[in-house]
């Protein structure tokens, strides 16, 4: 039955978000922290074992899947309650430190998702930053 | 007359939204045929319409939450608000790849730790060029840089003013938005077309909204891979920004 996919689902995100506030309070913030990504694993994991098994049946898949469709129109009304207003007023100082975050953030995309083994070259260009990076690799 | 039907949109919150939603969406697609033959993904125009609803919806209402505080687009707060973004989140890592996230794990999480320190050095170095000295409002601004999140929760624990707290809001909020519209156009330069880098992604530019919006607009395929690390960031700023970094501004600026 679809409800039992997004039961599933259901079980997953309420599991995570605890988990995540759990794991906020632990570390004494007053954030969730990960609960998303942490029932997002869940969901991956739970989904694989119960198609293994072949318990995820067609109609359950439906119920999950119709969420993951679901999910650009919400974007769409998320990016409709944003508070762009607030955003455009916060003046230069605002629009600056938000700009160049981002830009610097893209330049960066690349050097870290080349990961330790290939492109030498861009590694030894790298400074401190990336050192860390290769050494946990 | 005009006040029944009125009515029947209020009452029907919910069901107005999907319709609101539904209908840009469907412009959206036919603008992005049309007009850029697709090379503008229809999500991609649908986003910045939505962001351009927000702003007049708060120009109209002066309001916090753009379109969702006019009366009968209330509806679009339920829909867009946390608790289905989430969900909807989530239900989009069915499918996703386990052994994809395993592979970029390390890089995922080195890179929202460069993501956090990154973001909140330059929007630091952006508050000193513009006039601000003192540690505190170093830190809140800096941590806004981060996300819009970050920044009040240290604002408020290590004691800044409601001025310094708006400012980091405003500016976690820039962030986002640009984001969410700047990413599609990015991808192809920095490399987004994989999950590894949709991981990286996800933990350098942490904005949750930000990067969810934006990898829907690119490639809904990559959205779970930065989607899983983007959800830790807020987290992790939220336990750095006032703490570590906050003592390292401090030990710099006194």
């Amino acid at each position: 039955m679809v409800i039992y996919g997004v039961a599933l689902l259901s079980i997953c995100l309420l599991t995570g978000v605890f988990l995540g506030d759990l794991l906020g309070n632990i570390l004494g913030i007053d954030a969730n922290v990960g609960g998303v990504g942490i029932a997002m694993l869940m969901l991956i994991l739970l989904a694989e074992y119960l198609k293994k098994k072949d318990k995820l049946k067609a109609p359950t898949q439906e119920g999950l899947s119709f969420w993951s469709a679901m999910y650009i129109p919400i974007v769409i009304a998320m990016s409709a309650q944003q508070n762009v207003a607030a955003a455009l007023d916060g003046g230069p100082l605002a629009l600056t430190a938000g700009v160049a975050a981002v830009v610097i953030s893209w330049a960066i995309v690349p050097l870290l998702s080349k990961g330790g083994n290939s492109n030498e070259t861009l590694e030894s260009e790298m400074t401190g930053g990336d050192q860390r990076v290769r050494n946990i690799r | 007359m005009l006040e029944t039907l009125g009515n029947a949109l209020t009452d029907n919150g919910l069901i107005v939204a999907f319709t609101v939603v539904g209908l840009t969406m469907l412009v959206s697609y036919y603008l992005s045929d049309k007009l850029t033959k697709g090379r503008i993904h229809g999500s991609a125009i649908a986003i910045a319409l939505g962001l351009v609803l927000a702003y007049i919806g708060g120009m109209v209402t002066g309001g916090e939450k753009g379109l969702s505080d006019i009366g009968i687009f209330a509806g679009i707060g339920l829909m867009g608000g946390g608790m289905l973004r989430d969900f909807a989140i989530v239900a989009t890592a069915f499918g996703a790849n386990f052994s994809e996230i395993k592979k970029a794990g390390v890089n995922g999480v080195v890179s929202l730790f460069l993501g956090v320190v990154l973001s909140f050095v330059v929007g630091v170095g952006i508050a000193l060029a513009f006039g601000y000295t003192d540690a505190v409002s170093l830190t809140t601004i800096g941590a806004g840089t981060a996300t819009y999140i970050v920044g009040p929760v240290t604002g408020t624990a290590i004691g800044a003013s409601s001025e310094v707290i708006t400012l980091s809001i405003a500016a976690g909020l820039v962030k986002s938005i640009l984001t969410m519209i700047g990413t599609p156009f990015v991808a192809k330069y920095i490399g987004l077309n994989n999950p590894r880098t949709a991981m990286v992604y996800g933990g350098l530019m942490g904005t949750t909204s930000g990067v969810a919006g934006g990898l829907a607009a690119t490639d809904p395929k990559l959205v779970p891979y930065g989607a899983v690390t983007a959800t830790f960031y807020t987290g992790l700023g939220c336990l750095m920004a006032p703490s570590v970094l906050f003592l390292m501004t401090k030990a710099v600026f006194g």
